[in-house]
C-alpha cells in the first residue's frame, strides 16, 4: 500500500526524474534547463517507523536556451534526461542533457571552514603585518551546510539530431548518447571527441524510414547495450564484434498480428523506452499501449505483455489528431524486478507484478491525496457496469500525462512526475502490492 | 470523370449490400475516413516556420503513415472526389469514437477490396462516427482550403509530389549563406524541416500540459503571412493538378 510522502509544485515542467545509485538522492529536470536534487532525510531515532522523506537539496542552472543560427531554430534548454554517476567519493556526479549538449556536473557538500589566517582577516582582507604577534594554525570550524555544483566537463557538438538518451556504462568511464539517428561513446574525461558506434542514417535521407527512440548499456556487461526503434524493435549490440555497431548482436521484435492491422499499428508500436532489468536479464519496453518484459534470450517474442491503457485503441484515430499518440511514457522496474511500472493519462500510473500478474491504477494529483493517506485504487470503465469511483473513458485528461516515473533502487519508493507537480510515494506497511 | 464514375460505381455498391445501409449513408465511410487522415497527415507534416526544431521520430511515423494510405490507394485505384468535410473540429479535449479506422482488417466487413473494386466496405454500426477533420482552427487562412472540396490528382502526381517531400536532408547546406535568404517556396522542399516538419511554433512538443493541446497547425505569425501564403500556394498546386 502506498501512502503519499511529498507533493511538491515545480517551477516548470518536469522533464525526467532520477535516483540515484543508493536512493538517497532523486534528481529532476525541468523544460527550464534546471536541476533540482533531493536529497532522503535519515531517519528519525525517535521515530523508527518514520521512513526519511525527501526535501530539496540543491537547485541548479544546467542548461540555457541557444540559438543556431546556421538553421535559424533555438535549441531547447529543457532536460532530456539524467543519469548519475556511480558515487565514487564524497562528492556527487550527474550528466545532464538537453538535446545536443551534454553536461557533467560534480555536487559536493561543504560544511567546515578555515579559521585562523595569518595573513587574511575573517573577511579576506589582508591584515597588517605589524599587527601580527603569533603564529597560529588555522582550524576548521563547522558552518552551515552548501551544496555546491559545478560544470566539469561540458560534451558540445556530438550530435546532430536530438539527444534522446544518455546512459553510463559499468566500467564507470565511458557513457553513451543516442539521437535520433546516432549514438556515440564518450570517455568521461574527454569532451573533444566521442566515437561513433551506432549510425542509421540511410544515403538517401528519402529512404529514412526508421529512428532510434531510446538506448541503455547492460548493467554488468560493459560491452553490451540495447537501442530501441520506431518500429517497435529491439537491437542488442555488442561492442566487441566491431567498431561500428550497425550489425545488431539480437533483434528483438514482435510479429505484427496481422489481423491487428491498422493504419496507426507502426505508431503504436513504437518504443518509447527501454530498461534493463537489475539483474540484466530481461529488457522492459514501453510502447503506446503496453509494457513488455523481454527475455535476453529470446528475440522472437516478449516474455510477457502488459495492457496500459487497451481502451484507447478505439480511439487510436482522434489521439493521432490530437497528437497525442506521439507522447513517449517511460518505464521503470522495481529493485528485485518483480513489479514494473509506467505512466498513462489522467495523472493515473499502472504497476504490474509480474508474479501474481495482479495489476494496479493509481492517480498521482493532489485532489485525490493527501499527505499520509493511502492511495486508492483507480478504474476506467469501458461501458458496461460503472462503479461509483470509475471515470469513464470519454472523461480522461489527456493534457494530465504521467510521461516520467523513477524507482528507488532498492525500497519500495516512487516518484512521479505530473506535468509541474513532482509526487514521492512511499511504502507504509508492507511491499506487497494491492 | 475517372472521379465520376468510380463514385457512381460506389453508390450503387452500397445499394447492392441493401436496405441495412441505408441507415449508414449519413456515416463517413472507410475510403473518406481514410482521405481524412491523409488530409490531417499532409498538414501534419506541412512545413511552417518553426523556433525550434521539430521532432524528427514523429515526423517519421506521420510520414511512414502517408506512405502506408498511399499504398493502399494506389492498389485500391482510388481517387475521388473528397466529400465536404463536417463543420468543426473533434473537440480536443474529449474523444470521439473513430472506430471504423481503428479496427482491424478483420473486422472490417468483407475482404480487403480487390483492385477496381467499388472501396466502399461500409463497415458495420455502433461507432459514433465524427468524420476525422483536418484539425484546423477556424481562423486559420489554410482552413477554408482544406476543406474545400478539391479534385485530387492521379496516382502520379502524388507520388511525386510525395518524393518531394521527401527530399534528402543534405539538401540543406549549412555553409551557404544563401540558404538563410532563399526564396521561401524552396525552403518547402528543404530539409529536414519538411520531414521533421510540421506544426505550430509555439509547440515544444505534445507533452505542453499547462497549455493545453496546440491545434494541429496554428497561423503563423504576422511577420511570415506573405511567405506562409506563398508556402500555401506552392502546396495547393501541389495537390491541385493545375
Amino acid at each position: 500500500s502506498l501512502l503519499l510522502a511529498v507533493s511538491l509544485p515545480t517551477a516548470d515542467i518536469i522533464s525526467t526524474v532520477e535516483f540515484n545509485h543508493t536512493g538517497e538522492l532523486l534528481a529532476t529536470g525541468d523544460k527550464g534547463g534546471r536541476v533540482v536534487i533531493f536529497q532522503r532525510e535519515p531517519e528519525s531515532k525517535n521515530a523508527p517507523h518514520s521512513q526519511g522523506e525527501y526535501d530539496v537539496y540543491s537547485t541548479f542552472q544546467s542548461h540555457e536556451p541557444e540559438f543556431d543560427y546556421l538553421k535559424s531554430l533555438e535549441i531547447e534548454e529543457k532536460i532530456n534526461k539524467i543519469k548519475w554517476l556511480p558515487q565514487q567519493n564524497a562528492a556527487h556526479s550527474l550528466l545532464s542533457t538537453n538535446d545536443k549538449t551534454i553536461k557533467l556536473w560534480k555536487i559536493t557538500e561543504r560544511d567546515k571552514r578555515p579559521e585562523g589566517y595569518n595573513l587574511k582577516d575573517e573577511e579576506g582582507k589582508l591584515k597588517d603585518l605589524s599587527t601580527v604577534t603569533s603564529l597560529q594554525v588555522p582550524v576548521l570550524k563547522p558552518m552551515d551546510l552548501m551544496v555546491e555544483v559545478s560544470p566539469r566537463r561540458v560534451f558540445a557538438n556530438g550530435h546532430t539530431y536530438h539527444i534522446n538518451s544518455i546512459s553510463v556504462n559499468s566500467d564507470c568511464e565511458t557513457y553513451m548518447s543516442a539521437d535520433d539517428l546516432r549514438i556515440n561513446l564518450w570517455h568521461l574525461a574527454v569532451t573533444d571527441r566521442s566515437f561513433n558506434i551506432v549510425d542509421i542514417k540511410p544515403a538517401n535521407m528519402e529512404d529514412l524510414t526508421e529512428v532510434i527512440t531510446a538506448s541503455e548499456f547492460h548493467p554488468h556487461h560493459c560491452n553490451l547495450f540495447v537501442y530501441s526503434s520506431s518500429k517497435g524493435s529491439l537491437r542488442l549490440c555488442d561492442m566487441r564484434a566491431a567498431a561500428l555497431c550497425d550489425k545488431h548482436s539480437k533483434l528483438f521484435e514482435e510479429p505484427e498480428d496481422p489481423s491487428n492491422r491498422s493504419f496507426f499499428s507502426e505508431i503504436i508500436s513504437s518504443v518509447s523506452d527501454v530498461k534493463f532489468s537489475h539483474s540484466g536479464r530481461y529488457m522492459l519496453t514501453r510502447d503506446y499501449l503496453t509494457v513488455k518484459v523481454w527475455d535476453l534470450n529470446m528475440e522472437a517474442r516478449p516474455l510477457e505483455t502488459y495492457q496500459v491503457h487497451d481502451y484507447l485503441r478505439s480511439k487510436l484515430c482522434s489521439l493521432y489528431e490530437n497528437d497525442c499518440i506521439f507522447d513517449k511514457f517511460e518505464c521503470a522496474w522495481n529493485g528485485s524486478d518483480s513489479v514494473i511500472m509506467t505512466g498513462a493519462y489522467n495523472n493515473f500510473f499502472r504497476m504490474f507484478d509480474r508474479n501474481t500478474k495482479r495489476d494496479v491504477t493509481l492517480e498521482a494529483s493532489r485532489e485525490s491525496s493527501k499527505p499520509r493517506a493511502v492511495l486508492k485504487p483507480r478504474r476506467v470503465c469501458v461501458g458496461g457496469k460503472r462503479r461509483r469511483d470509475d471515470i469513464s473513458v470519454d472523461s480522461l485528461d489527456f493534457t494530465k500525462k504521467i510521461l516520467h516515473t523513477a524507482w528507488h533502487p532498492t525500497e519500495n519508493i516512487i516518484a512521479i512526475a505530473a506535468t509541474n507537480n513532482l509526487y514521492i510515494f512511499q511504502d507504509k506497511v508492507n511491499s506487497d502490492m494491492h | 470523370m475517372f472521379a465520376r464514375g468510380l463514385k457512381r460505381k460506389c453508390a450503387d455498391h452500397e445499394e447492392d449490400m441493401g436496405g441495412a445501409l441505408a441507415g449508414f449513408r449519413a456515416v463517413p465511410s472507410y475510403s473518406l475516413q481514410r482521405q481524412s487522415l491523409l488530409d490531417m497527415s499532409l498538414v501534419k507534416l506541412q512545413l511552417c516556420h518553426m523556433l525550434v526544431e521539430p521532432n524528427l521520430c514523429r515526423s517519421v511515423l506521420i510520414a511512414n503513415t502517408v506512405r502506408q494510405i498511399q499504398e493502399e490507394m494506389t492498389q485500391d485505384g482510388t481517387w475521388r472526389v473528397a466529400a465536404p468535410q463536417s463543420t468543426g473540429r473533434a473537440p480536443l479535449d474529449r474523444l470521439v469514437s473513430t472506430e471504423i479506422l481503428c479496427r482491424s482488417m478483420r473486422e472490417q466487413d468483407g475482404v480487403h477490396p480487390a483492385p477496381g473494386m467499388g472501396d466502399d466496405h461500409v463497415l458495420g454500426p455502433g461507432s459514433e462516427l465524427s468524420t476525422v477533420t483536418s484539425a484546423q482552427t477556424p481562423r486559420d487562412p489554410q482552413n477554408s482550403v482544406w476543406e474545400m472540396d478539391s479534385p485530387r490528382e492521379n496516382r502520379g502526381n502524388f507520388q511525386k509530389s510525395l518524393d518531394q517531400i521527401f527530399e534528402t536532408l543534405e539538401t540543406r547546406n549549412p555553409s551557404s549563406a544563401e540558404e538563410l535568404f532563399s526564396d521561401m517556396d524552396s525552403s518547402y522542399y528543404d530539409l529536414d524541416t519538411v520531414l521533421t516538419g510540421v506544426v505550430s511554433r509555439a509547440e515544444p512538443g505534445p507533452c505542453d500540459g499547462l497549455q493545453g493541446l496546440p491545434p494541429v497547425a496554428t497561423p503563423a505569425s504576422s511577420s511570415s503571412c506573405k511567405s506562409d501564403l506563398g508556402e500555401l500556394d506552392h502546396v495547393m498546386e501541389i495537390l491541385v493538378e493545375t
